[in-house]
This record gives structure tokens, sequence and C-alpha cells, in this order.
């Protein structure tokens, strides 16, 4: 029976098609949205996975995300470090700076200053240069699409000068490197180079990376660090999830996004549902003989779910095969940003079980009290 | 070609063992109040194994109306009705589902053909429904169809084939599960002279068994040779009942719009 139901589904091409475009449609705009909501907040905290190596950030105490810097005293450092349980502590500078190109014009750069001794949060994507040279004077090593943002269409090339902060800036390096936020050039240099870069104030401090001694546990150390200096300690991956909960709470990102999923699904049940229901009243009689042929009512309720699960499968496969080709395409040809974890293909799945679920709760509550004499009537 | 049996005119001739319908005092109201409209009025019919009996009457006399409560598919508001020795009337709906699936063949006017199973896939409903495979139910169907001269046409769509030869396969869908009771309903209405013949041949030779009853409701006067007995319908109620040949020759009890 499952077979019939197929092949009456089928049987009428553009009711088919109708339907499937519907789901289509819905699950393209909740997948391809989601994506894009999940690439900015991958943006949001891209800077914070690019720091390999530590796995405690320590921060002032009213710091709310990656970006919120409050600097800090130098001799916090020392603090961190003297707390028990830690290994090593080092410092890091995040900051915007100014840049002042050859050619006399000015493009805003994020400004990361690495610890001197050990460079430890230096990229691990340089392919032109290394991070050695960061040790030369004025040294800097820029994100290949920083170079190609202040320096377009000209090729990679080290040794390039700018000014920040009336300090000459010399390229010994480019690294690939996640874009951020903002979007824009990632600048990597020593620590002792930012803070001459940097604007001038008087704290300049932006964290504390440290790592606990092993066999202790992050949260732990976390924990005493707290205790002990009044700072703020957390975890990589606390960190990553505190910034990303700061979007979502103060930003109008989710809502933003949200509303194109809901109208997405909106629209897309409703066109479903439609063709779905105009589908099910032309085939009025078919089920009618059916029922009159001796077909159960629960039979016939299986039937009509299997035709709308038969579309909500295709038109899944179809709206996130889709997606992810959009996907593609703005990864190699744009710089908007795609991230479609397994998360968003759950949810449009989800989605799309609900759509055709609602699409189908009205074909099937015509076809259950469908009288089988109906056949008889002329 | 046909029974033995002779015809009878009367419900008393037969006894109640051997009737494969018998409907007492059957009465059919739609709606209520001020619109209700009474269908039928104290319906009173016996009809033997082995008889292909015809209900004829002007529209709206009640004819579709108790050959769906016969067939299963309509409630009575009052009276008996036994089909098949089953009592239709106390039957719950499941009961009813299964009744009509195992006993019941039934071919429609306007053909109600899936216009996406081809010839052989639609003769084969009926199997399908009974939980058939789908290759021992094709096989089945094909069988039949061969049987009704439609061999060539098994993989044709019901849009290839013309009006005769889907009715051809109406009747191959009726009869695959070999049902006891057929009911036709304005089997070749929508049929020229020559299809309707061929039509009401194969129903009488092919359906048409000891142990079958065949029901047919038809405006068409041609198809009434076919008759074992003709009921004659008006109003909500059974005018008179007689044997084919005999009514043929009788003043016609209905109203104008009777062929």
């Amino acid at each position: 029976m499952f077979w019939i139901a197929w092949k009456m589904l089928i049987g009428n091409r553009a009711k088919y098609l109708g339907i499937v475009f519907g789901v289509v449609f819905a699950a393209l705009l909740i997948a391809q949205q989601a994506s894009i909501f999940c690439g900015l907040m991958s943006l949001t905290v891209s800077q914070i996975r690019d720091v390999q190596g530590p796995s405690i950030w320590v921060m002032d105490e009213n710091v709310q995300f990656v970006d919120d810097i409050k600097p800090l005293s130098d001799t916090e450092l020392f603090r961190v470090k003297g707390v028990q349980g830690v290994d090593w502590a080092v410092r890091f500078y995040k900051g915007i700076a100014r840049a002042r190109l050859e050619e006399g014009s000015y493009e805003q750069m994020i400004l990361l200053g690495l610890d001197d001794a050990t460079l430890v949060g230096a990229p691990e994507g340089v392919f032109m240069g290394s991070i050695a040279d960061l040790r030369k004077p004025d040294a800097v090593i820029i994100d290949d699409a920083g170079y190609k943002r202040i320096w377009p269409g000209e090729p990679f090339r080290l040794g390039r000068v700018f000014e920040m902060n009336d300090h000459r800036a010399v390229v010994v390096g480019i690294t690939k490197a996640s874009r951020t936020f903002q979007s824009f050039p990632i600048l990597y240099t020593r620590y002792s180079q930012a803070v001459t870069f940097a604007p001038p104030e008087r704290k300049v401090l932006s964290f504390v990376l440290a790592n606990p001694q092993p066999g202790l546990a992050p949260e732990e150390v976390c924990h005493r660090i707290e205790a002990q200096t009044g700072l703020q300690a957390v975890t990589r991956d606390q960190f990553l999830r505190k910034t990303i909960i700061y979007y979502l709470q103060k930003t109008g990102i989710p809502i933003n996004f949200g509303i194109t999923v809901f109208l997405g699904f909106l629209v897309g049940t409703a066109i479903a549902g439609q063709t779905f229901y105009l589908f099910t009243v032309e085939n009025i009689r078919q089920f009618g003989a059916l029922k009159a042929m001796g077909t159960s009512n629960w039979m016939i309720l299986l039937m009509v779910l299997s035709q709308a699960l038969h579309v909500g499968l295709v038109g899944y496969g179809v709206g996130v095969g889709l997606a992810a080709l959009f996907g593609w395409w703005s990864r190699s040809m744009t710089r908007l940003s795609f991230f479609m974890p397994w998360q968003v293909l759950a949810i449009t799945a989800a989605a799309v079980f609900v759509i055709v679920l609602v699409a189908s709760v009205l074909s099937i509550r015509k076809v259950l009290v469908l009288d089988p004499a109906v056949v008889f009537r002329g | 070609m046909k029974p033995a049996m002779p015809a009878p005119t009367t419900f008393d001739d037969i006894g109640a063992e051997e009737m494969a319908i018998r409907v007492r005092g059957v009465t059919k109201e739609f709606g209520s109040g001020d619109s209700m409209t009474r269908a039928l009025r104290g319906v009173d019919l016996d009809v033997p194994y082995g008889e292909l009996l015809m209900l004829v009457g002007p529209s709206g006399c009640g004819k579709t109306t108790l050959v769906s409560i016969i067939a299963g598919t309509l409630e009575p508001s009052a009276g008996d009705v036994s089909v098949l020795g089953k009592d239709l009337v106390t039957m719950t709906n499941g009961r009813k589902v299964c009744f009509r699936r195992e006993n019941v063949g039934f071919i429609f006017q306007s053909y109600n053909l899936l216009p996406s199973l081809t010839a052989v896939e639609n003769a084969a409903v009926p199997l399908l429904i009974a939980g058939w495979r789908r290759s021992a139910a094709v096989a089945a169907a094909a069988d039949v169809l061969g049987r009704l001269g439609l061999g060539d046409r098994l993989t044709n769509l019901p849009s290839e084939l013309s009006g005769g030869q889907q009715q051809r396969v109406a009747i191959a869908r009726a009869l695959v599960h070999e049902p006891r009771l057929l009911v036709c309903d304005e089997p070749t209405s929508a049929l020229d002279a020559e299809n309707g013949r061929i039509t009401m041949e194969l129903i009488q030779k092919i359906a048409v068994q000891p142990d079958r009853a065949v029901i047919v409701v038809t405006h068409d006067s041609r198809a009434y040779s076919f008759a074992d007995r003709i009921a004659a319908m008006e109003d909500g109620r059974i005018e008179s009942v007689a044997s084919g040949p005999h009514h043929l020759a009788a003043p016609a009890p209905h109203s104008p719009d009777h062929p």
C-alpha cells in the first residue's frame, strides 16, 4: 500500500514538485540562515581558538567576551604565576591599532602581542617567513586575508613597511588565520613591540595566558586563581561559551536570523501544506475507492503520512544540499561566514518533520472522515 | 451463460439461507430538522446467490443509497441488512472494512482507477489491500486482465486506454480477489453501445456464479436483458420486482427521465 501511496504522490508531477518545492524552500532557508548564524558566532571566538597552547585565560573580572578588553596592570602576571598549581603564565596583548600605510592611507588592525620569550599564542599557519623572525626589530606577521585587504591585487611580499603610533612595522611573515568578527587585518608581534604600536595607556596587559601543572584540572586552577587574585580565570572552552553567550544575549544577531528562519518555516509550511491538501482533495475519489475496497482508516493514515515523509525526506535532502552548495560557493567566492555543524542539520530535519506533519494534518483529517460511499456519487 | 436457477419474482419463493442479500424495512435519512431528506422509506429486498439483480429508477430515487448500504459503505437509519449471511447493521466499522475487503467487488460509474498506476497495477489493488506481495498480486491481476482481453494493455496507464478498456480494468479489479458480492454502479453509462454490451457480457459471464451475487445500478435500458431480475425504485421505495425479460415487455414503471 505504501507503494500505491508513493505512485499516487509522484503520479501528479506538478503537485509533487509543488509540495517538494515548499519543503526545499524551508529547508534551504533554515539550514542556510542557521549556518550563516553559526558562521558568525564562530567568528566571534576565532581568536580564542587560534591561540593554541594555554588552557586558561585570566582577565579583569568584568570582561564579558574576548573583545571586551579591560587592561590589567603588568604586575598581575606575577600574581597569577604565584598561584599554586599554575605551571606557567605569560602576557598577551589584544587591541585595535591604526596603521598608516605607505601611500598615506589608514587602516585599523587587530594587534596581538605575544610573550617575548615564548611567543605563546603565535599563529600556526605561517606560510611565508617564520615565527622566529618576530624577534627582529619592528617585526610583525600579518594574516593573508588582511594582506589582501590592505594591498589588494598585490602578490605576497615580505619586508613591506607601515607605521603604527609613529612606530615602524615591518612584515616578516604571512600566515593563515581564522577570520574575525570585525574582519580587520590581524597583526602578530611581540608583547614589548605591541605596547609601542598601541595607543598609550597606563595599563596594557589584556590577558594572562596560563597552563595548569600536569595532573591538575584547568577548572580547579581557575578557581584558585580567582580566589587568590580576584581576577577572572576561565578555561578556553568556558571563554568560548562566554563569548558566544554574550553575542546571543546582548546583540540582535540571533533575533534577526531567528526571524528569517521562522519566516522560512512559515512559508515552507504554507506552501507544502496548501499543495499537499490540494493534492489530497484532488485524489479524494481515489482514497474513497480504496476505502470502499476495504482499506482501513489506519492504513489510509499511514499512506498519507508516508507521502508526507517522502516529500519531507526529498525536500530536506535537496534543501540541505543546496544550502551546503551555497556554503561551499560562499566560502570560495565571498567573505561570507558559513558553518554547518551537525546541530544545524538536526534542527533543519526537525523543522522539516514538523512542516510535513502540519502539512499532512489537514489532509489526514480529510481522508479519515471521508465517506467511502462518495465513490457511488457521480 | 446464466445459472440454471429460475428467476424468482417474490421474496417468499426462496429461503433466507439461500439469500446473498436480505434487506428488511431499511430507511435512510440525511440531515435533520427542516433540511432532512429521506432517501429510503422502508425498503425490502432479497437477492439469492447466483443472481444478477438490476436496480433501476429515476435519479434521486434511492438506488445509490441502497446499494451503498448493501455494500457496507453507508449505515442505514433503520432496518435490517444481511449480506452473505452477515448482519451489517450490528457489524462494527472495522469488521465492515474487513468484510468489504474480503467479500465485495466494486465497479464504479467513473471507473475510479488510480491514474498513476498501470492497468495491471490497478487491477491488483484489492490484492495489495489484502496484503498480497506485489509480484504475486500483479501476476494474478495480469491473468484476470488476460481473460478480459487486455493482455496486451497491462502496462498502459488509464489515460492511455479507451473508456471500454478502462471499464474492463475496473471489472478485473472488482473480480481479482474473487468476491462473493459484486456491486456495479452505472457500469455502462459512460460507454458506447458496443462497449456497454461487452461490459455487461463480461460481468454476466465471469461474475455471475452459483455462490455469488451481482447487483447492478443502472439507467441504461440496453443492459436490462442481462438481468435475472429488475427491481424498480421510486421515491425511496422498491415499486416492483420482475424477471428481466418480462420487465422489458412491461410498461415502464418510472418517471419520465427513465430511459
